[in-house]
């Protein structure tokens, strides 16, 4: 059996865990197993019927007052005492900052290997091989595992939800035991960025500003192409966010976020090695430089050699026509 | 109060990664290696801790002989022990394995900590597994992507950097911690600095000092493969007046790329 647990933000479950849990299904058919999927925090039954829709065979649902809030001692615990009594061969994560948080606590609980942040799976016999980026995509590892459950984080944005329509099945609701000591590491509060709808790990178009933006007033413009699409995030290069014109939370490349959204728009970013590792996953990226020497253009699926102080206004008038 | 931390070497961020396919790893020779960036933020912030709430700051790092070289920057940049848990095994992107013997020399040598502090992934296995898995192992509580932190007596608040926000986390001490950057402004080693990390002796302890077994210390993970991606096409590129650039843009966009 593979398990996967699903991440509840905003009273929703995370898209990339449904990613996760629709790859699931797909392996555990050629594994001749099922798919069962597990929710951890409280008041959570709303959420079944979305876990049966995309791929669990059965949903488990783990519930104590104290995980109201994320902790990841609190979450581990609910999560071996699982584990311990159904026996998955494969657990995935969603590699998001819960994902990467909580699954190598679990798996260190379990003393069996983790790999992290995988992009691609494959069943061979009984075994789970995944693949993974390593150096921020300079390489690529493939690894197998050595311990059972084999467990893995998978990266958001790689793996296609697929909605079965299904909403029937099983559905195993457990009450966890546990104290005030047991969550000493809760979240007390979560703080929004104001302005951040979507993080740009998670958006389906990232709009990053490097060098070329010359300055914090410019990122407005990107803002402004980003307010034209619903999915959308802002990045940044390093170069910028160490000039302090944007806060590090947007900064793409290997000491920043690794990204792969469907279209990735890069303007005035000349495309360091340590840059081109974070988002060269991306479906399309496309790259507005000066220079048409800069080594981005070498990525770009399309690239305008001009100057994006020239480019950017006719290219939001233009796509206000047609998107309005 | 007590600060441990760990390091790790890794090659720096501009690096060109070459494979051996044969052997199945990295290529080494010819690579820059430097303190993982990450670990600076840590570094730093212990130095920070130490100097407003007295105590010692020691660093640790698990690997090879020529792990000492980024032991003795932090030295050099104020820490004030070293130690090199040697382990000569190759890179097995395995985070237990190096969690394993961090907590064993925590749990027989070095027991006397409030605060372990590591940066939030090292450069290149990028895997973000050895905290958490060290916390787990001596079940302490943990906070990931530190860009905030307030130590006051036995209880520490912590900011952590989550998709598009920030949680909070209060935590009783010892915790581990890990730090993302913007935490704060790593300081540059001091002249007098490099002369004092020169002469300081660092301790080697090996894996059989702390009594791992061989079980203990195999990788839980094989590695089956390392490769190179495979380079992306270059597109098409054009150099034309802004608004035919721009229009010629809207129609790749909605012809291939079909987001409009």
């Amino acid at each position: 059996m593979i398990l996967v647990f699903l991440e509840v933000r905003e009273e929703k479950i995370k898209k990339s865990s449904l990613e996760a849990l629709s790859h699931a299904k797909r392996r555990a058919g050629e594994m001749s197993t099922e798919a069962n999927a597990v929710l951890v925090g409280k008041d959570l039954n709303n959420f079944a019927s979305e876990a049966l829709r995309y791929g669990a065979a059965k949903v488990y649902i783990l519930e104590n007052p104290l995980l109201a809030q994320y902790s990841p001692s609190g979450f581990t615990l609910a999560l071996i005492s699982l584990i311990k009594e159904i026996g998955p061969e494969i657990i995935f994560f969603s590699a998001t900052s819960m994902g990467k948080d909580l699954a190598p606590r679990v798996a260190a609980k379990l003393g069996v290997g983790l790999a992290s942040d995988c992009i691609s799976t494959a069943s061979k016999g009984e075994k789970l091989e995944v693949g993974r980026p390593i150096f921020a995509g300079k390489a690529l590892a493939t690894l197998t595992f050595k311990s059972s459950p084999a467990i893995a984080t998978l990266r958001p944005n790689v793996f296609p939800l697929i909605d079965s329509g299904e909403t029937q099945g099983e559905v195993v609701k457990k009450t966890v035991n546990l104290s005030e000591e047991d969550v000493k590491d809760k979240v007390i509060e979560i703080l929004k960025e104001e302005g951040t709808e979507l993080d740009v790990t998670e958006a389906d178009i990232v709009i990053s500003g490097g060098r070329g933006m010359k300055g914090p007033e410019n990122f407005g413009l990107l803002q402004e192409l980003s307010s034209l699409f619903p999915h959308s995030a802002i990045g940044a290069s390093r170069a910028a966010v160490d000039a302090g014109w944007i806060d590090h939370q947007h900064q793409v490349g290997q000491t920043g976020k690794t990204v792969s959204p469907n279209v990735y728009l890069a303007f005035g970013i000349s495309g360091a090695t340590q840059h081109l590792a974070g988002m060269g996953t991306s479906k399309f990226i496309v790259a507005v430089n000066k220079d048409s020497e800069a080594p981005i253009f070498k990525s770009a699926d399309f690239g305008i050699v001009g100057d994006l102080f020239e480019v950017i206004p006719v290219l939001r008038e233009e796509l206000k026509k047609v998107l309005s | 109060m007590n600060i441990f931390l760990f390091v790790k070497r890794v090659p720096d961020t501009e690096s060109k990664i070459r494979i051996d396919h044969e052997k199945n790893r990295i290529i080494e020779e010819d690579l820059n290696f430097v303190l993982s960036p990450y670990d600076e933020y840590s570094v730093e912030e212990a130095l920070r801790l130490r100097e407003a709430n007295g105590g010692k700051v020691v660093a640790f790092s698990v690997g090879q002989e020529e792990s000492l070289v980024i032991l003795r920057k932090c030295l050099a940049m104020g820490v004030d022990e070293a130690v090199l848990l040697k382990d000569d095994s190759p890179e097995a992107y395995d985070g237990l394995r190096i969690a394993r013997i961090i907590v064993q020399s925590l749990k027989k040598k070095f027991t006397d900590y409030n605060l372990l502090l590591f940066g939030k992934q090292s450069v290149g296995a990028d895997n973000s597994q050895v905290p958490s898995m060290v916390a787990s192992l001596l079940d302490l509580p943990q906070v990931n992507v530190v860009t905030k932190l307030k130590i006051e007596g036995d209880r520490g608040t912590a900011y952590r950097e989550i998709e598009g926000a920030s949680e909070k986390v209060t935590f009783p001490l010892p915790a581990v911690l890990s730090a993302q950057k913007g935490l704060n402004e790593p300081r540059y080693e001091t002249l007098k600095g490099i002369m004092m990390a020169k002469r300081k002796e660092i301790p080697v302890i090996t894996t059989e000092d702390l009594g791992l077994n061989k079980e203990e210390l195999s990788a839980q993970l094989e590695i089956l493969k390392i490769e190179s991606p495979s380079p992306r096409k270059a597109g098409k590129i054009i150099k034309e007046d802004p608004g035919e650039a721009a229009r010629k843009l809207i129609t790749f966009l909605r012809a291939e790329a079909k987001i409009i």
